[in-house]
């Protein structure tokens, strides 16, 4: 018997991949994030070999990938969101500034707050709008007073592009906002704990154009402050937001590169076929 | 024929109805599209000959002793009827115990109105047999007409079915608003004897009534308020050792247990709920109502062998898997989505259990809350076994005392005369008890609408 890979060139996103290391600029000096030969298992099933990349300070990058290929696993294993699933295991050396996320030292909490996320699906607290953005603020004790934390809340708003139109409505509840809104709401709500680095898991995807275009743009204007890593799964978002990108294949970082040369001269077959569309 | 025959009968030729109903549309659905299924012109002519049939029968038999009744009058003796109506019921039941017994006592009368009693019974079983059977064969009848494919079958049988559950759901609100009804008759019945006022603030409950004026105790207090207080004591007990204990095991269940743990936990838990209130009691009475005297005493402080304290404590474990229960429901209901926002901005998990998931879950745990606490002041067997009898007017939970459900249950168990204020203090009791969980449970609805933060 034999099999198709003898008979004809299918391309196929479940082939053997020849996989002889990442390809491109994965390391780069003065990393905010150093993450090498990271492996994560949930129970038996490996979903990431042996990546390894650097995340510099102040960038935005964008990691693309078919689905299941990985992504936002890794995503999660960076502020160890990956701790609240029981059967997953992470191994590997993850850095941040040069301290170890997954050391004894290194307390989850307050590595969530240096390494803020904004999810998926807009997931606004049931409390108003004012609570939502007031409660990192709150439970790290970031204001003294009253005054200051309107002062956090109303900055986050503005900074997420969304202070203009609540500011009347601070104290109705998050959860009445359209789906743009929500996940502006969310990403102020991140934005006021101060974070150094901001996680993004497809954080469009559940948006209209027009939601997620204002979203690309306060990404744009974030990148001044912070430093993010987002997910997404449009080609189009990833090469109007970020600086360099990452793509993942079945779980392996195939390679990595400035965003232009990715999309307009990748360098490996698989990355290829990714963003010409042969499979997605 | 006897009812349960009849009823086979009509179920039988609706069958038949609904196979002849299906036949026909699918045979004619070969020649072009129907309005609806087949099984809907099926279940259109089942309707069409069954519950005709079944309305008849059930107001036949409401109807039909009635007209027997009328139709014996007529052969009874003129001695019999002038007599009270009573009497005529009473000379009825005769003629069914000679049925029954088959004696007639030799008594011409009787002998006569049996006669008629029987020939009416027959002449009705045979009628209303016909009628059925008629009724149900011409609904299949009508099914093999062609106006049957023309009609709506689907929206016409889900009329019928919405109709079916209408009236099901008004079964509840109708037997409800009968019962309220029924207890507030004979309460009023009670305040015509004792003012109201004296029975809502009185502060003293001893319903003996001697039987002739210049006995001692003659007189009778029916003050409610040390009923109500002993219940809310009692209660409140009980909602004090629930509500802690059911709500921090859920946490526990639903935040922190292993999924093995709490696999074999919750129904351990719930096991609790099934144990038969009896049993709590002589739990109450002979194991934690000497403990805690016992202990008293052993402090030197003075308890009462059965004390409100005994009755609470059992009470509330009794309670706590209507508290643990629905509020690891409701906690693991929360989407997992706002346990990821808060983990994700650095709160810990007491911070997230705390300030995101208790809020959102505040509904359904103010609901397992009312839920136990309605079954703390209607649960009887406990107090009457644990907390005694004596309507002592006190705070002090070391002191026997008494609850409304528990004199209910003393005021109408043994031989009661129904026109006595001693017998009647009991349905006002229950009346004042009815209002009380109601007020509660309308305040709790407020709260809950208050508070209710959505997640969607």
């Amino acid at each position: 018997m034999t099999t198709l890979h003898e008979t004809a060139p299918v391309i196929d996103a479940h082939q053997d991949i020849q996989f002889d290391g990442t390809i491109g600029e994965n390391l780069v000096e003065n990393a905010k994030f150093s993450t090498r030969n990271v492996n994560v298992f949930y129970g038996e099933k490996q979903a990431i070999f042996d990546a390894s990349l650097d995340i510099a300070e102040n960038e935005v990058i964008a990691l693309i990938g078919p689905s299941g290929c990985g992504k936002s696993t890794y995503l999660r294993s960076l502020n160890r969101m990956n701790d609240t699933i029981p059967i997953c295991r992470v191994e590997g050396e993850l850095k941040l500034d040069g301290e170890n996320i997954y050391g004894k030292s290194m307390d989850p909490v307050l590595l969530r707050a240096r390494v803020g996320m904004v999810f998926q699906k807009p997931n606004p607290f049931p409390k108003s709008i004012y609570d939502n953005v007031a409660y990192g603020p709150r439970i790290h004790g970031l204001a003294r007073n009253s005054s200051e934390l309107d002062e956090i809340v109303e900055t986050s708003l503005q900074k997420a592009g969304l202070f203009k139109e609540v500011k009347d409505r601070l104290d109705a509840p998050g959860t009445g906002l359209s789906g743009g809104q929500q996940q502006r709401l969310c990403i102020a709500r991140t934005i006021a704990v101060s974070p150094e680095v901001i996680l993004m898991d497809e954080p469009a995807s559940a948006l209209d154009p027009i939601a997620t275009a204002t979203i690309e743009e306060l990404i744009d204007e974030l990148r001044e402050n912070f430093t993010i890593a987002i997910v997404t799964h449009s080609m189009q978002q990833a090469a109007r937001v970020s600086q360099r990108t990452a793509y993942f294949h079945l779980g392996r970082l195939i390679e990595v590169g400035q965003t232009n040369q990715i999309f307009t001269n990748p360098r490996h077959q698989l990355t290829e076929n990714y963003i010409t569309g042969k499979f997605g | 024929m006897t009812a349960s025959v009849l009823i086979l009968l009509i179920i039988g030729l609706s069958i038949l109805a609904f196979l002849a109903g299906r036949f026909r549309a699918a045979r004619a659905q070969k020649n072009g599209r129907l309005k609806a299924l087949p099984k809907h012109y099926g279940y259109y002519t089942a309707i069409w000959s069954g519950l005709p049939a079944l309305i008849l029968l059930v107001a036949w038999s409401a109807l039909k002793p009635v007209y027997i009744h009328e139709q014996i009058r007529e052969v009874l003796p003129q001695s019999v009827l002038t007599q009270s109506n009573a009497s005529v019921d009473l000379y009825m039941n005769d003629i069914l115990l000679a049925i029954q017994n088959n004696d007639t006592r030799d008594d011409p009368v009787l002998i006569r109105a049996v006669d008629r009693y029987q020939q009416l019974q027959q002449e009705s079983n045979w009628i209303l047999t016909v009628l059925v059977v008629l009724l149900g064969l011409s609904g299949i009848v009508y099914a093999m007409t062609n106006s049957l494919l023309r009609t709506q079958a689907r929206s016409h049988t889900e009329t019928v079915i919405r109709v079916a559950l209408f009236i099901c759901s008004g079964v509840a609100i109708v037997t409800t608003i009968g019962i309220v009804l029924s207890v507030l008759f004979e309460s009023l019945r009670f305040f015509q004897s004792v003012n109201f006022f004296d029975f809502v603030f009185g502060t003293k409950w001893s319903p003996q009534i001697a039987i002739r004026a210049d006995q001692a105790g003659s007189s009778g207090a029916f003050g409610a308020v040390p009923l109500f207080f002993g219940t809310l004591l009692i209660s409140a007990i009980a909602l004090l050792i629930a509500v802690p204990v059911g709500l921090f095991s859920a946490i526990y269940l639903s935040e922190y247990a292993s999924q093995r743990f709490r696999a074999t936990a919750k129904p351990a838990l719930e096991i609790l709920a099934g144990i038969p209130t009896v049993v709590y009691g002589f739990f109450a009475a002979l194991t934690v109502a000497p403990f805690i005297r016992d202990l008293g005493q052993s402090i030197g402080l003075d308890v009462s062998s059965e004390s409100a304290l005994a009755a609470g404590v059992v009470m509330g474990v009794m309670i706590i898997p209507f508290v643990s229960s629905l509020s690891d429901d409701v906690i693991t209901a929360v989407p997992q989505a706002m346990r990821d926002g808060s983990l994700g901005l650095g709160a810990t998990r007491s911070e997230t259990i705390k300030q995101v998931i208790i809020p959102a879950a505040l509904p359904g745990i103010v609901g397992g809350v009312l839920l136990a606490a309605s079954r703390a002041i209607g649960e009887t067997m406990i107090v009457v076994m644990a907390a005694g009898l004596s309507a002592n007017l006190t705070a002090n939970p070391l002191e026997a005392v008494t609850t409304v459900t528990v004199q209910i249950v003393t005021l109408l168990t043994g031989d009661q005369e129904f026109d006595s204020p001693k017998t009647l203090a009991a349905f006002a009791l229950g009346l004042m008890l009815f209002v009380t969980t109601l007020v509660l449970n309308v305040f709790a609805l407020h709260i809950v609408r208050k508070y209710r933060e959505q997640y969607e």
